[in-house]
């Protein structure tokens, strides 16, 4: 096996977490409930709220794995 | 309607005076020369990091994102909260497919998708028809902007009979078309940071007022009916209001950067490093667009949809109005002036870099391809500023003439067209695998089918799709791209054996598209 790790523009393991971050915002049945409440927010709500955070975080570290 | 007011209106006037000297005096930033399109119509390709982030936030997040995606959750509920998912998926595909489509645009000066599609497959029929496509899906999406500034307008008390009631609308046009004229995309760059900056305060003071005025976020939600809350739990046999809601937020994201103005803003970036700090740092805006979301039920919590002194603005923008209502009705006429000031520049911008895509894929796809075919670079930038007049005098006469929903249903049918460009122009990124008539053949069938389905189910979005005794609701753009697909992988080895690409060139090499 080849070192992987050279900026080399194929496959990383990295975009796994792109795969993580479309399966979870693409399954409603997952988030579609409104318990538990947060501040009287219904659980479909903050938690696709709270998705876009932890997807952005993803991003985030797809960018300074694949950018080294 | 209500009384003018005053105070708002001033307030609007003052920063609509600032955005229109701010868009004048954008020709003189980073200075180039404007007689070439790619200086005129991709602002040199010398946006860094952060200016590219207001600009592609000014693509997604639209004038008509803050009036109709509130409104959707006032009229329909949790389905409009699609807009997340949908906003969270697009950043993966901009980090690993726009990334690649920047490199090999820059390298060979690419300006539009038509030009990709041209030099890729070498087919000049396949790119007219991805740039038709972009064109035609692109001039509804121009003239919704205007719908949107229409509802401020309506909103600060302004109304007449016959053409002066158009005329504050026919104003802001002027003042859109002059600065896109002279500055190109320089202007709407600089005006999408004031354009931000304004919708920033806007939705930070509205979640954190509104919400202490109706007494917390807990009271808004339980005046929210059952019904809107969630969505509704599918029965047996069908995947109901689940398959809607992802194909939805799918479909809309695959869409989005195939729409023009989403590569034109895309493209302008400095480099491929900053598309995929922009993929990072994009979901800010995301994180509004939810917020502004809860916009809806805020005002289902305050009813002011039930107030007199708003029933002609109903009566007259539908839901339209309920977000103007909304901050008419919780804040002091001159934080009232300042939003509505946002929502009117945020249409601006959008308006006119779709504009300005539009007329870049005229002048070089159609223009240059099949009538002057040698253009100097003066003539060829001077086609492009004509044809962005064109394209917005287009926009204000649809929208003054024809009825509102029109817009929106042709808006409508815009995503499912614009979609179908995307085996030629996001796979194409990846390979050349593909039969280029193959291509065009899935195009078209793409196109018909999802036509089709979207007038069998009257316009609206999802498409029930039966597969034996299931029923399978979704977004027609989903399923009209699978058959589109489906064709363009089943023809491509019989035009193959017909020898039907002979002799076509790809000028592109695999090093082209890594950075």
């Amino acid at each position: 096996m080849n070192n992987t790790g050279k900026k080399r523009a194929g496959w990383s393991w990295w975009y796994l977490l792109f795969v993580i971050q479309f399966a979870v915002a693409l399954w409603p049945p997952l988030y579609n409930r409104a318990e538990p409440y947060l501040f009287g927010i219904p659980f479909f709500y903050w938690f696709q709220l709270l998705w876009v955070i932890v997807s952005a975080v993803f991003t985030a570290i797809v960018y300074f794995a694949v950018e080294e | 309607m209500q009384e003018v007011n005053w105070i708002a209106l001033t307030i609007f006037v003052l920063l609509f005076g600032f955005i229109t000297w701010l868009g004048f005096a954008a020709a003189r930033w980073r200075k180039g020369d404007l007689d070439l399109l790619h200086e005129w119509g991709l602002g040199g390709r010398r946006f860094g990091t952060v200016i590219t982030w207001f600009l592609v936030g000014g693509d997604v997040y639209t004038a008509y994102t803050f009036i109709a995606i509130p409104a959707l959750a006032f009229g329909q509920g949790a389905v409009a909260f699609f807009a997340v998912p949908y906003t969270i998926i697009i950043y993966p595909l901009m980090f690993l497919i726009f990334r690649r489509l920047w490199n090999v645009c820059s390298k060979h000066g690419y300006i539009t998708a038509g030009d990709f599609v041209k030099g890729r497959f070498d087919n000049r029929w396949l790119a007219l028809a991805v740039t038709i496509t972009g064109i035609v899906a692109t001039m509804p999406y121009i003239a919704l902007q205007l719908v949107g500034l229409q509802v401020v307008i309506g909103a600060l008390g302004i109304s007449g009979t016959g053409l002066m009631a158009d005329l504050p609308l026919f104003i802001a046009f002027v003042i859109l078309a002059a600065f896109t004229y002279s500055s190109g995309l320089r202007a709407p760059a600089s005006i999408a940071i004031v354009k931000d900056i304004l919708i920033y305060i806007t939705a930070i003071a509205a979640v954190i007022v509104i919400p202490y005025e109706l007494g917390g976020f807990g009271k808004i939600f339980s005046s929210v009916p059952a019904q809107k809350l969630l969505l509704a739990v599918p029965g047996p046999n069908t995947t109901g209001s689940y398959s809607g809601y992802a194909t939805l937020a799918l479909g809309s994201a695959l869409a989005l950067f195939l729409y023009p103005h989403s590569l034109t803003g895309i493209l302008s970036a400095s480099s491929g490093k900053v598309i995929r700090r922009n993929a990072a740092m994009l979901p800010g805006y995301t994180f509004m667009l939810g917020l502004l979301a809860l916009f809806g039920f805020f005002v289902i919590a305050s009813g002011v949809d039930k107030l007199p002194e708003y029933a002609a603005g109903f009566k007259h923008f539908g839901n339209n109005f309920a977000v103007p209502a909304l901050l008419l009705h919780s804040f002091p006429a001159w934080f009232a002036g300042v939003a509505f000031a946002a929502i009117g520049i945020g249409a601006l911008v959008p308006a006119a870099i779709m504009s300005i895509a539009a007329a870049n894929l005229y002048t070089r796809n159609i223009h240059r391809e099949f009538i002057n075919k040698n253009p100097t670079d003066k003539q060829e930038s001077q086609v492009a500023k004509l044809t962005s007049l064109i394209v917005k005098v287009g926009a204000l006469i649809f929208i003054l003439f024809v009825p509102t929903q029109y817009a929106v249903q042709l808006q409508l049918l815009g995503g499912i067209w614009i979609i179908q460009t995307l085996p030629s122009v996001m796979l194409g990124a990846y390979t050349r695998w593909f039969n280029s008539w193959a291509l065009l053949a899935g195009w078209a069938v793409g196109t018909f089918a999802g036509t089709w389905m979207a007038i069998a189910v009257k316009l609206t979005n999802t498409y029930p799709l039966h597969v034996g005794d299931h029923t399978f609701p979704g977004y027609s753009a989903v399923y009209s791209v699978i058959l589109n697909l489906l064709v363009a992988v089943v023809l491509t080895p019989v035009f193959n054996a017909m020898a039907a690409n002979k002799n076509r060139v790809d000028q592109t090499v695999a090093a082209d598209y890594q950075a």
